[in-house]
């Protein structure tokens, strides 16, 4: 931290988030570490797990208006923690982050939340289940079964989720290793999910469906020293089978993938067996980013194509990133969702 | 050659140093005294910003509990859940410092940003041990709380800052919250308050900050006090630079007969003044700081005891002041030089270059008429004017109309002394001194200014003393006055007070909004010490009855004024209750408005307010018994105060509250008091020719010098007779015009004539002071001189 | 020709008669000549013309064969500082300035400043023991030498001199005429003398008379 006056209280948020997803690479610094012989146990690894440093609950949707206009989705729940303990009242070391947005091929949405944990103002609870972050909240009787909803000043979304598939584990049982070195996460998703419901925009109610990606992922060290960001990639093909690909972005870069069939048995790829290379680059909200990708499987045959529904889908929160619909062409059809992190500086 | 001309225009400075002094010094006197009032004007408002900025007042909307108490921390949550954007802030005194409570994830952008220096972080500020951000004299004056003190220069004055969690443990206030800031853009959806917390009520915000408006008119004050101060250095400033012309005017001739463009002596000679002016002005800047730096100290404990706003008693040398100094140094010269650089740009070569005393104020019928105009704006103001500013612009047109009216009336005054004269002396005395007039009226203007002032502040000041006393004594008539901690501490001061015999009146307060405004409800018992002591400004018959039967309501000055609740009126005092107004007391030095109500009608509708002050009747001589018993029951010797102990309190309040004025009064008479010393001198040098010939007749030097200091003194003592009505219709402007629009009240103007007589015996004696020793030049002036008179003459 | 004047007219705003009414005549460098005449009879008003104090009406007046009508102020006033010295019967000494530098001032302002000269003029003026005085604190005979020394000291063309010694006693105006009249000649400069002393004017090898405006 080297500014000489700060605004402290402006600022510092974002320091203690970014430190989530880029810093702090090497140093767990009293959280718990990832093991590769944990085995995940449901319905309690829905809900948070403060000895971890980072966790995010985070579902993105592609939706269809009546008139078929191409919509996107996201709420996420970011958990962020200062130190490895709980408790409550405002002493807990737990913050809490949301992002909410809608795109269409027009207009980008983006809203942001912070909150302290211990007080009740955000949380995840396991069973019945409800992560919540002010009037936000992701809650239902059980994971297959929930209430989504978010608003911001200019936009606002409440919409039902239906599961249609069984939970996905990436990598090794939910083991998901991140660098050459090590790093690694827990990494579950419920990609299957249904959606239909509501969409608030400034000219009015949209009555919207489609299908959505639910990601759930915790640890304490992400990203090894040399990571820069990651593009992550969600596909979901017309055939009905899913793809998860993401590439880290280091010397060298590092990627894995997660090949879902329509059934839901997966199949995970190591280091080098996915490639996505960006073919155009464009500016948005200064900085240059890639706005379409050639994305590649060579196992299952995918090379598609892969087209940012809107170019603009800048997430200008405390921590800025790209985030939004994504269609392809190519081997395969579909739609998805594409992440890109690590182009703000 | 520009070299060579501005060394023979400087030339005239180092030759007639006097002049170069009196010039600097008016300039730098005027400015000094403005900047002053700009400097302490400008630390109120940082300080008043940065509390802004700390606790979001004025730019936020906010929202507080209906019966001012504390909010439920799960009330905010709840509010949060129902998609409220709002931030909570709990605050507190720990030790003399207030510590305010944020939340930083939540506060909107801006609230208790604060630069501090270094290596702050968020997990520090939010776990462990914590941290506290203040000025580094708030962290000194914190007592010990665990946390790392951050030295932040730009948190508010006496104020601390660190997390909600923290400052509620320190302040033993877990689980509550004060108020919480609105942000201002919402989310689309959104429950309405009443249905998510009932009994929270949202303000809106109110542009410009509370104590900022609440203060501006003491400020405003200060204001026209600077301004006075300076146009009477403008006075000076102005007399100065006409003389200096007027006596270069055959230097000016000269050195366009040698050779030097017109042009180029123009511009050389406004970049000459510039450059004094800039001098005088950076004097005057340093000066301004002193006196700055003397009063501030006065200033902020006036605004702390009047207003309850936290000034910062240092001061800081911030731009705006000194620079807004600078810029009226060199504005004030360029007005008062102006005139004198267009006539010389306009002075034909072979014009006769003799030096012109009587240019140095231009008189005339315009002049009449400028000042009938002034006044009679200031009179229509009086009248149909609204507002403070209104009263003000009143004030100044009834300033300067006064001080523009003194030439014409002198010259009347003269002319009839000089009809009455009898004997050949006595009338060269009075012809001689109505030429005069032209060259002093500048420096007489200044001190009827002064001296107007003088009368006007001192009467208004000693006005609002005695009707103060005499409030303090009907208000505070209970002998001692405890407050109990709690509400078994209250029970037990009952019980002691009941067995020492002594009459308890329970304090009753609550703070609610009336009319829309900001007031305290208050139950009063029914007894004779009310009856006895208070006095109403205006009231219905039997308004004690009536209040006792619960029939109305008795208002202060201010919320009647405010509010415009008048006799009769109806007073919504609670939900589903109005009641009439009863009468209308005086309450001198409370900024909010005050309604009282019976003790019946207050216990019934505020039953959660408890009795906990209550002030005691008991014969003066059993007062120190009475405490006594009560220390013994526990109550602390602090929470008791006796009655003379309270009105020292509110008078030192008081007295506080007009240092200032008092300084700059005193001050200004000063200047002025410098003016008539620095033109007479100068006009002295000037009026050798037309002594001479009266000399050369057969008056000793001594005899004209006498004359002289006579003529000095009579001057003097028309503009004081001219002052007093003068600053007599400044007091009634002050007391009836702005006092209501600034604080709310109108005082009663009583008159001190003695002090008048006084401040006239001063004025006369200051004349005759300034006058002395150009007298004592005159006596001792050569013959020589007297006669080169006659030799230079051609 | 140092000077020239061709039919010059001159009429003062506000009077009916003419001051100066088709006056010419000529002047050669180095020649010194008188303007007398009664008062009001436009001597002075022909000296300010000439030394470009004031302006003509009509005619011609040229300096050196410069025609000093279409000049603007600043251009006649650098014609004065470089070419023309003006002695006034009232001295015109910038009182706040000492002797010295008083008669160092215009040849600083025109640029000429030459301390040996300065010195020269002031030992020739017998001003030496007063250079660090200031005028008041001189005779007014002592005050018109150190005029005639700023005057020379820039070495003019042309020196006018308006009744030089009109304020002198005639014993102190004979011997700073003298004075003047010797240095004006070591100079090399033309003079014009503008006298009612029949006897100064007896003194000059060249004389002309005014009578009401033109001349006789």
């Amino acid at each position: 931290m080297n500014a000489k006056v700060l605004v402290l209280l402006a600022l510092l948020p974002v320091q203690a988030m970014a430190q989530g997803f880029a810093g702090l690479g090497n140093d767990a610094g009293g959280f718990a570490i990832p093991q590769p012989d944990t085995v995940l146990q449901f319905p309690a690894d829905h809900g948070a797990h403060p000895d971890y440093r980072i966790e995010w609950w985070y579902l993105t949707a592609n939706l269809t208006g009546a008139d078929g206009t191409p919509y996107g989705l996201q709420w996420t729940l970011f958990r962020s923690a200062l130190a490895a303990s709980d408790g409550q009242g405002w002493d807990t070391p737990q913050l809490w982050m949301g992002h909410a947005a809608v795109t269409t091929p027009t207009a980008h949405f983006v809203t942001e939340r912070l909150a302290r944990g211990g007080i009740g103002q955000a949380g995840v609870q396991a069973a019945p289940f409800s992560a919540w972050i002010d009037d936000w909240v992701m809650e239902g009787p059980d994971f297959n079964t929930m209430r989504l909803a978010a608003s911001g000043p200019d936009f606002a979304y409440d919409v039902g989720l239906s599961a249609t598939g069984p939970l996905v584990l990436h990598g090794q049982q939910g083991y998901s290793v991140k660098s050459a070195s090590g790093q690694a996460s827990h990494y579950y998703s419920q990609p299957f999910f249904d959606v239909a419901g509501t969409l608030t925009l400034p000219d009015g109610p949209v009555a919207v469906t489609g299908t959505a990606w639910l990601d759930r992922e915790w640890s304490s060290q992400p990203l090894a020293a040399d990571q820069t960001g990651w593009d992550w990639f969600s596909l979901s093909f017309d055939s009905g089978d899913k793809l998860m690909g993401f590439v880290l972005r280091g010397q060298p870069d590092y990627t894995a993938a997660t090949w879902i069939a329509a059934d839901g048995r997966t199949t995970a790829y190591p280091d080098g067996a996915f490639a996505a290379t960006p073919l155009l680059r464009e500016d948005v909200a200064g900085r240059k980013v890639p706005v379409q990708w050639q994305v590649r499987l060579a196992d299952r045959g995918v090379d598609v194509t892969v087209t940012a529904l809107n170019r603009a889908a800048w997430m200008a929160t405390s921590v800025p990133y790209w985030e939004g619909p994504v269609t392809m062409t190519g081997s395969h059809g579909g739609v998805g969702y594409l992440e890109m992190t690590g182009y703000d500086g | 050659m520009t070299r060579t001309i501005l060394s023979a225009l400087l030339s005239h400075w180092w030759r007639n140093p006097l002049q170069l002094f009196t010039l600097l010094a008016g300039l730098a006197l005027g400015t000094a005294l403005w900047s002053g009032v700009q400097a302490i004007n400008a630390e109120a408002r940082a300080s008043y910003d940065a509390a802004a900025a700390t606790l979001g007042e004025g730019s936020y909307a906010q929202i507080t509990a209906q019966d001012g108490g504390a909010i439920a921390q799960a009330s905010y949550v709840a509010l949060r859940r129902a998609g409220w954007l709002v931030s909570p802030v709990v605050q507190g005194k720990l030790g003399a410092v207030r510590l305010v409570g944020i939340d930083p994830l939540t506060a909107p952008r801006g609230i208790g940003a604060v630069p501090v220096d270094g290596s702050a972080d968020l997990a520090a500020f939010l776990s462990g041990a914590g941290q506290i951000f203040a000025r580094a004299d708030t962290l000194e004056r914190l007592p010990p709380t665990g946390a790392q003190g951050v030295a932040a220069p730009d948190v508010a004055p006496n104020t601390a800052i660190t997390d909600i969690g923290l400052a509620q443990r320190l302040l033993n206030r877990a689980g509550q919250i004060d108020r919480l800031i609105v942000a201002p853009e919402q989310p689309l959806t959104r429950r309405p308050l009443d249905q998510v917390a009932p009994g929270l009520v949202q303000t809106v915000p109110q542009g410009g900050n509370d104590v900022a408006r609440l203060t501006d008119s003491f400020h405003l004050n200060l204001t026209a006090f600077g301004l006075l101060s300076f146009a009477v250095g403008l006075f000076i400033v102005h007399g100065a630079i006409s003389l200096a012309f007027e006596q270069r005017r055959p230097m000016v001739r000269t050195l366009r007969a040698l050779g030097a463009p017109l042009q180029h002596l123009i511009a050389l000679m406004a970049v000459e003044l510039a450059a004094l002016a800039l001098i005088a002005g950076l004097i005057g800047v340093a000066l301004g700081y002193v006196v700055a730096a003397a009063l501030l100290p006065d200033v902020a404990a006036t605004l702390r005891g009047l207003y309850g706003a936290d000034v910062s008693g240092q001061l800081a040398l911030r731009s705006a002041w000194w620079l807004s100094g600078l810029a009226i140094a060199m504005g004030g010269t360029a007005v008062a030089a102006g005139g004198a650089l267009w006539s010389l740009a306009r002075m034909p070569l072979l014009a006769s270059a003799q030096p012109r005393a009587w240019v140095m104020a231009r008189q005339g019928p315009g002049l009449v008429v400028a000042s009938l105009g002034l006044l009679a704006l200031s009179g229509g103001l009086a009248l149909w004017g609204q507002g403070l500013l209104a009263g003000f612009v009143m004030l100044g047109a009834l300033l300067i109309g006064g001080a523009l009216a003194l030439p014409p009336v002198l010259a009347l005054a003269l002319r009839a002394g000089q009809a009455g004269a009898r004997g050949p002396v006595a009338q060269w005395f009075w012809a001689d001194t109505r030429q005069q007039v032209p060259g002093l009226s500048l420096a007489l203007m200044a001190l009827l200014l002064a001296m107007a002032a003088n009368v006007g502040v001192s009467t208004m000041v000693s006005s609002f003393r005695l009707t103060f006393v005499g409030f303090l004594d009907q208000r505070l008539a209970s002998e001692l006055y405890v407050s109990a901690a709690d509400v078994p501490t209250a029970a037990a001061i009952i019980a002691v007070a009941e067995r020492q015999a002594a009459v308890v009146l329970p304090i009753l307060s609550v703070d609610r909004q009336v009319a829309g405004l900001p007031a305290e409800i208050y139950g009063a018992r029914d007894h004779a010490t009310y009856r006895d002591s208070w006095r109403f400004l205006r009231e219905v018959p039997q308004a004690w009855d009536k209040l006792a039967r619960g029939e109305g309501v008795l208002l202060n000055e201010q919320l009647y004024r405010r509010a415009g609740l008048d006799l009769g009126a109806m007073v919504p005092v609670a939900p589903g209750l109005a009641l009439p107004v009863l009468g209308i007391y005086g309450d001198y030095g409370n900024p909010v408005g005050q309604v009282i109500v019976t003790e019946d009608v207050f216990r019934a509708q505020f039953p959660e307010a408890a009795a906990l002050r209550f002030g005691l009747r008991v014969a003066p001589g059993q007062v120190g018994a009475l405490r006594e018993a009560l220390q013994q029951e526990g109550v602390a010797p602090t929470a008791m105060i006796d009655q003379a102990a309270i009105k020292a309190l509110s008078l030192s309040v008081f007295e506080r509250t007009f240092t200032v004025t008092t300084a700059l009064n005193i001050l200004t008479l000063a200047v002025a008091g410098f003016a008539i010393l620095m033109s007479l001198l100068t006009l002295a040098a000037m009026r050798l020719p037309q002594l001479a010939p009266v000399w050369a007749l057969g008056l000793t030097r001594r005899r004209l010098a006498a004359l002289d200091l006579l003529r000095a003194v009579v001057l003097a003592a028309l503009t004081a007779a001219l002052a007093l009505p003068l600053g007599l219709g400044l007091a009634w402007a002050l007391l009836a015009v702005v006092n209501v629009e600034a604080f709310g009240w109108r005082l009663p103007m009583y008159t001190f004539w003695l002090d008048y007589l006084r401040l006239g015996g001063l004025a006369l004696l200051a004349a005759a002071l300034a006058a002395l020793w150009p007298a004592w030049r005159l006596s001792h002036t050569p013959p020589a001189r007297l006669l080169g008179v006659f030799r230079h003459e051609r | 020709m140092l000077v020239s004047l061709r039919d010059v007219t001159k009429t003062y705003p506000g009077t009916e008669a003419a001051v100066l009414r088709g006056v010419s005549f000529a002047l050669d460098a180095g020649e010194m000549l008188a303007l007398t005449g009664e008062s009001g009879s436009g001597k002075s008003t022909l000296l300010h013309l000439i030394g470009g104090l004031d302006t003509a009406d009509q005619g011609v007046v040229a300096i050196d064969g410069i025609d000093l009508t279409p000049l603007d102020d600043v251009g006649r006033a650098a014609l004065r500082r470089g070419k023309v010295g003006v002695i006034f019967q009232q001295f015109n000494l910038i009182p706040s300035l000492t002797v010295a530098a008083n008669i160092a001032f215009q040849a600083r302002l025109a640029g000429q400043h030459d301390p040996d000269r300065a010195q020269a003029l002031a030992d020739r003026l017998g001003l030496t023991p007063h250079l660090h005085k200031y005028p008041e604190q001189l005779s007014g005979g002592q005050q018109q030498r150190v005029a005639i020394a700023r005057t020379l000291a820039p070495q003019p063309r042309l020196v006018l001199a308006d009744e030089p010694t009109g304020n002198l006693d005639e014993a102190t105006a004979d011997t700073v005429f003298d004075l003047m009249c010797a240095l004006v000649a070591e100079t090399g400069a033309g003079l014009v003398l503008v006298t009612h002393s029949e006897r100064l004017a007896a003194r000059m090898p060249r004389r002309l008379h005014l009578r009401a405006g033109a001349l006789a």
